[in-house]
């Protein structure tokens, strides 16, 4: 079989969390299928990444500092056509978004998306599950060989990598991009720092109107906790983006995360299933928040909000 | 600016989805349908396109099923024209498939800019947006927000990706091009239902024959199952009182009041 190719992404010019599960798995699976592991980065910064990556090669593409979607493509479908890949591993971020579908389409490759388990198979090549219906469900597949797999981060522990000695190539690819890069954006730290709360009261769509987060910030206030939130309620404009957790907002690891009305998809739990505490409040028994939360309620929140902000009052 | 939004329909989540028999799928004809809310976003984004320069924009589906009415909410919501993608579709059909079927629509009819949903709760195999830019070779980028017509003369168009942590980047590109949005400027529209029946008298969907689906790199899902508690939560049974006394025992307990 063709090398496992290994997408290496950095993170503040450190290989990213994400990727070095992606290379455990990697230098795991490969003596199975007698074959090596290759990782491919990107520009000046992940040089370092790579030559410590543990894999067996690795190939640098240059002039491929700022990442540019359409050219960081044109790299990995050159890398995995000319080593035949056997296998193409990239985290499910916007980068694994970007590439995962995209190459595997125009290079005639099955793809598998959300996968949180994957293993050498009897007969086939490997197989793994995937998470879908945002968490609902779990699917078992067959990933035949050649396929393009992007994995959900913190599926799987990383092990420590061993050694600086992989050896990089240098890959130049034609610099000209229908896509340009015209600035990049810092976030936005707002009034308050999610990540240094120890108790988070965080509301999801179940708040079902602006004018509720007032019970929310009651509820805080008694609490002495900071009031985040997911996506929807950002994106709706309720709340700032700085309040948002999950995959493209903040990572916490509060000692306590009140999660009300927030359904679990893996986008959100991807930000804060490291919480010490986890306790979930959901009318729906089958939200899938209730398989990392601690402590569950199917209570209404509308109702609880007040009567806890009214109960720790009492209690001064 | 032309522009195409793909749109689809997909299991409501707030129900039960019950499995087929084989355990290998879903059981499509008991569960109820709704629009996917990320391709709704697309949609949203596409019509403040079209408010702010005038932008065409046609909401384009594939013929699984009951999608008139999904088609007929675009048009109420502003869009200049609904195409319903008809042939020998159903609801089972995998994202591989309907992305070819799409792609070979695509590649001859005329658009500039095709947006459609980052992901759908079904997606498998693969992101629409993603596999369409590789099949067709169009550029293309996911997770993004604030789509910009007109950004310099040359008819490009701009647009922000956003990465984890709310680090985003701004890029500008050349047509036609592919996006998967994340979200809108604004949250989708709402129109009333009447709204959309009285469209649905006037107005037509067009039809378009469009190809038969091919086994093309077609994933065998040997089972579906719901998650196996691994370690789900202690539940506190009860009403929302004696979840407050559940929790504010477990805040004593932790040390965790204020
Ligand atoms: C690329 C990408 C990045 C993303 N990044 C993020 C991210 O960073 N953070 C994030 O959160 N999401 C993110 N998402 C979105 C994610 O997929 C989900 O759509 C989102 O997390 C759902 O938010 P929610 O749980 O609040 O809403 P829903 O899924 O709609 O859940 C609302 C829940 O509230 C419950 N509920 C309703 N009313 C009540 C009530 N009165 N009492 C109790 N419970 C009630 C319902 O049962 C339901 O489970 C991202 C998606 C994509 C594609």
């Amino acid at each position: 079989m063709g090398p496992i190719i290994v997408v290496v992404e950095l993170q503040n010019d450190a290989m990213s969390p994400a990727t070095g599960e992606l290379l455990t798995r990697a230098r795991q699976l490969a003596p199975a299928r007698s074959t090596r592991v290759v990782a491919l980065g990107f520009g000046e910064a992940a040089r370092a990444s790579l030559a410590a990556s543990g894999a067996d090669d690795a190939v640098l593409v240059l002039g491929a500092d700022a990442y540019v979607p359409t050219r960081a493509e044109a790299a990995l479908r050159q890398v995995m056509h000319d080593t035949s890949a056997g296998l193409v591993l990239l985290a499910n971020t916007t980068m694994g978004m970007d590439l995962g579908a995209a190459s595997a389409a125009a290079e005639g490759r099955p793809m598998v998306a959300y996968v949180t388990s994957l293993a050498a198979a009897e007969g086939g090549a490997f197989t793994a599950t995937s998470q879908v219906y945002a968490g609902k469900l779990v699917a078992e597949v067959a990933v035949p060989e050649g396929s393009v797999v992007t994995v959900l981060p913190g599926s799987w522990p990383a092990e420590e990598t061993v050694g600086s000695g992989t050896p990089v190539r240098d890959l130049a690819v034609p610099s000209e991009s229908a896509m340009e890069l015209v600035r990049t954006i810092e976030p936005d730290t707002g009034d308050v720092d999610i990540t240094r709360a120890d108790v988070l009261v965080s509301v999801g769509r179940g708040i079902q109107d602006p004018d509720n987060l007032e019970l929310a910030d009651e509820l805080a206030e008694a609490l002495g906790a900071v009031v985040s939130c997911s996506r929807p309620v950002v994106d709706a404009g309720w709340l700032p983006r700085a309040r948002q957790v999950g995959k493209s907002g903040q990572t916490v690891k509060p000692k306590l995360y009140l999660a009300l009305g927030i359904s679990g998809a893996p986008e959100h739990l991807q930000g804060m299933k490291d919480s010490e505490i986890i306790v979930a409040v959901n009318s729906d028994p089958a939200a899938p928040i209730f398989e990392v939360a601690h402590y569950g309620a199917t209570c209404d929140i509308l109702e609880l909000m007040p009567l806890l902000t009214e109960r720790l009052g009492e209690a001064g | 600016m032309r522009i195409a939004v793909l749109v689809k329909d997909v299991p409501d989540l707030v129900e039960e989805l019950e499995l087929d028999e084989s355990g290998r799928g879903l059981a499509v004809d008991d569960l109820s349908y709704v629009p996917s809310e990320w391709d709704d976003q697309a949609l949203e984004e596409a019509l403040l396109l079209k408010e702010a320069s005038g932008a065409h924009v046609s909401a384009v589906a594939l013929d699984t099923g009951d999608i008139d009415n999904m088609l007929y909410a675009a048009l109420a919501k502003g869009a200049d024209r609904a195409v319903k993608l008809v042939g020998d579709y159903d609801r089972t059909m995998p994202g591989r498939q309907r992305a070819r079927i799409l792609a070979d629509y695509l590649a001859g009819a005329g658009y500039d800019l095709i947006m459609t949903g980052v992901q759908a709760v079904d997606d498998l195999d693969g992101q629409i947006a993603g596999l369409l830019g590789g099949m067709l070779g169009w550029p293309h980028a996911s997770v993004v927000r604030d789509v910009a017509l007109g950004a310099d003369a040359s008819g490009a168009v701009g647009f922000v990706q956003e990465y984890a942590g709310g680090r985003m980047a701004e890029f500008r590109s050349a047509t036609p091009l592919v996006l998967g949005v994340q979200a809108a400027k604004k949250p989708p529209r709402y129109v009333p239902i009447a709204r959309i029946r009285q469209v649905s008298r006037s107005a037509t969907l067009e039809e378009v024959e469009a190809g038969a689906p091919t086994s093309e790199s077609l994933l065998a899902i040997e089972r579906l199952y719901r998650p196996e508690a691994q370690g789900h939560a202690t539940m506190w049974e009860g009403d929302a009182a004696e979840v407050a006394a559940a929790l504010m025992a477990l805040l004593d307990e932790q040390h965790l009041r204020s």
